[in-house]
């Protein structure tokens, strides 16, 4: 192809340019906003499918962005984990983006808080367009001081979007969340600083060459990690999620629960485990581990006990990211790589779970007009395609099988026994088992049909709110079975990953 | 050297004055004037970090560009919190700051 070669590296600013000029177009036209958010997810996940292609013949690449060179200018680079995790927002971006039509349509419809409806429509697509600018310029960038940027970008869009539903809860929680974000945002530009101070150096490339170690760049090191715990939300620092989560619009929720949190996860794995592995000590490993094992079994718990199903799927969100973080201790044994894998896959596969299950709740939740779990009795009758992306969500979070999340269990499993750290392997399948009691518990709601139930008909629901849950639900479902492919775009570029992949899956 | 360390200690005093005023505080301005105290503090510390005494070559121009940019995302953020903190006041019958009447010129006065 004429238009691709490893000089093309530039490509890779449209992943960010797209989903900015949308937002800015969406602000200046009141109509058709959804005509151009559609286009620029669609656009988005074309340059994204393009930059992965161009990875696979190329190889990882460098943009210098308007021709400055490191030192002083900001670089963009593509390599496996960053693809993978520009694909999963870019794919859960765009049934998001579908789901949000037919929510707000029928919201629309419905005429008594119409103009208050459209109102909430107008502003959430330059706020999602915006945010998806910023996570997509988060994952690409190589720029510890750019990354700054993006942090704040989707720390102001994300509030913004958790403030529109502009019931009193919600405002309370966005506000909270806001100052939470700008909070870990701080403490990360405080760590730059330091930083800043010891190498003298924003790149990230520069960083990992200069292999310094001294108090300051652990500082350094301290406080950016705590910035972004913060934002991820590990136990005891995820006090702010479940209320912004669940008292937000649906569509938000699922933007919220898959996408954002993954973001400066993805920037502390990428830090921890690439930038200063060297200074890295087992004991902080452990730390995190175990802090990671507590989120597990609290928010499992903590799930179990809520009487909302939305808050029920949020603490799920909070029991799902301990997952990520019980792979930390296993890499002193196992390498980084094979922990890239077990954290990419439980990555990916959680944001398509969980966006759907939040899809799901804010389906029902119009459905019936609210979420009580105890009077969700009869759902299936009248939402059977909603219910089933619900239980294929719900079985990607358990772990069953063929699905992504089992993958990524299994991985975890058999790591921390080739470890011999049995007990994290003990975590894994009690948060399992504690994961299947909090969703079968709304299932079997949804089966149960009173007999004093009629079957009243009601009018049948757009297609968009109920098919984009369950093609997320089935792609974190066969994402188990194509397991392969993301491994091998992680692979690509990283050689020692390339070796341990065919045996490091079941 | 002394005066850098100087400046840097005192960004980093602002940093935890804001710090402990932002979690021990329920009250939304209170929060939103501490945060604002912290990324000054943090820009201190940033201009400090760029300081060369006269003749001993040029500033650093590249912590000024970030204090630059910090400021820029610090005064959006702000007038996002204030706007929010005004709708939670105006919509929820939490009694923020004693009555509604007297709320609005202390808001003002700390934007």
């Amino acid at each position: 192809m004429i238009f691709f070669n490893a000089d093309t590296s530039s490509w890779m600013i449209s992943p960010i340019v797209l989903p900015l000029t949308a937002g800015l177009l969406c602000f200046l036209f009141t109509r058709r906003t959804f005509a151009i958010a559609l286009t620029a997810a669609l656009a988005n996940l074309l340059a994204v499918c393009l930059l992965t292609y161009q990875l696979l013949v190329f190889g990882p690449m460098r943009c210098h962005v308007g021709g400055w060179q490191p030192p002083l200018g900001i670089t963009l680079r593509t390599d496996g984990p960053a693809l993978l995790m520009l694909l999963m927002t870019a794919v859960t971006g765009l049934a998001i983006t579908l789901y949000a039509r037919g929510y707000f349509s029928y919201r629309i419809s419905d005429p008594r808080r119409t103009s208050r409806h459209q109102r909430q429509q107008r502003y959430f697509w330059p706020l999602w367009m915006l945010l998806l600018a910023g996570l997509n310029g988060l994952f690409l960038s190589n720029d510890i001081f750019n990354i700054y940027v993006t942090l704040e970008l989707i720390g102001i869009s994300a509030a913004s979007l958790a403030a529109l539903s502009g019931k009193p809860a919600s405002q309370l929680a966005s506000f909270r969340y806001l100052m939470v974000s700008l909070l870990g945002s701080l403490t990360y530009l405080l760590g730059i600083v330091f930083l800043y101070r010891s190498c003298g150096v924003l790149d990230l490339d520069l960083l990992r060459n200069l292999t310094a170690n001294g108090p300051g760049i652990r500082a350094a090191l301290a406080l950016m990690s705590v910035g972004l715990l913060l934002k991820t939300a590990l136990f005891p620092l995820h006090f702010w999620l479940p209320p912004a989560h669940a008292n937000a619009l649906a569509p938000v929720s699922a933007i919220l629960s898959a996408l954002v949190v993954k973001g400066s996860f993805y920037l502390l794995f990428r830090f921890w485990f690439e930038i200063f592995p060297s200074i890295i000590s087992t004991a902080a490993l452990n730390f995190l581990g175990i802090l990671g094992a507590i989120a597990i079994i609290w928010g499992a718990i903590q799930a179990m006990r809520q009487q909302r199903l939305k808050l029920m799927v949020a603490y799920s969100t909070v029991s799902q990211l301990g997952y990520l973080f019980i792979a930390f201790p296993l890499v002193k044994v196992n390498g980084s790589e094979q922990v890239w894998s077990i954290v990419i896959f439980m990555a990916l596969a959680h944001a398509c779970a969980k966006s759907a299950m939040f899809m799901a709740a804010g389906t029902v939740f119009l459905h019936l007009g609210h979420d009580q779990i105890k009077n969700l009795s009869g759902v299936r009758s009248s939402l059977p395609i909603t219910v089933f992306a619900y239980g294929i969500a719900g079985v990607s979070l358990m772990g069953l099988p063929p699905s992504g999340g089992f993958i990524g269990k299994w991985l975890l499993l058999t790591s921390s026994l080739a470890s011999s750290q049995w007990w994290w392997a003990l975590v894994v399948m009690s948060g399992s088992l504690l994961a299947s009691i909090y969703v079968f518990r709304v299932m079997s709601r949804f089966f149960v049909i009173p007999d004093s139930f009629s079957f009243k008909k009601t009018e049948p629901l757009s297609p968009l709110l109920e098919w984009p849950a369950l093609a997320l639900a089935l792609i974190s479902m066969f994402l188990g079975l194509a397991a392969s492919w993301p491994l091998y775009i992680l692979a690509t570029g990283s050689p020692a990953l390339a070796q341990i992949i065919p045996g490091g899956l079941p | 050297m002394i005066t850098t360390l100087l400046y840097s200690l005192t960004g980093l005093i602002l940093f935890a004055m804001g710090l402990f005023t932002l979690i021990i505080h329920s009250h939304p301005l209170r929060k939103i004037l501490a945060v604002n105290v912290m990324s000054t503090g943090v820009f201190l510390i940033l201009v400090a970090t760029a300081y060369k005494p006269l003749g001993q070559g040029d500033i650093d121009p590249v912590p000024h560009a970030m204090v630059l940019t910090g400021i820029v995302v610090s005064v959006s953020i702000t007038a996002l919190a204030l706007i929010l903190a005004c709708r939670m006041q105006e919509t929820s019958n939490l009694d923020l700051l004693g009555r509604k009447k007297q709320s609005k010129p202390t808001k003002e006065a700390g934007a």
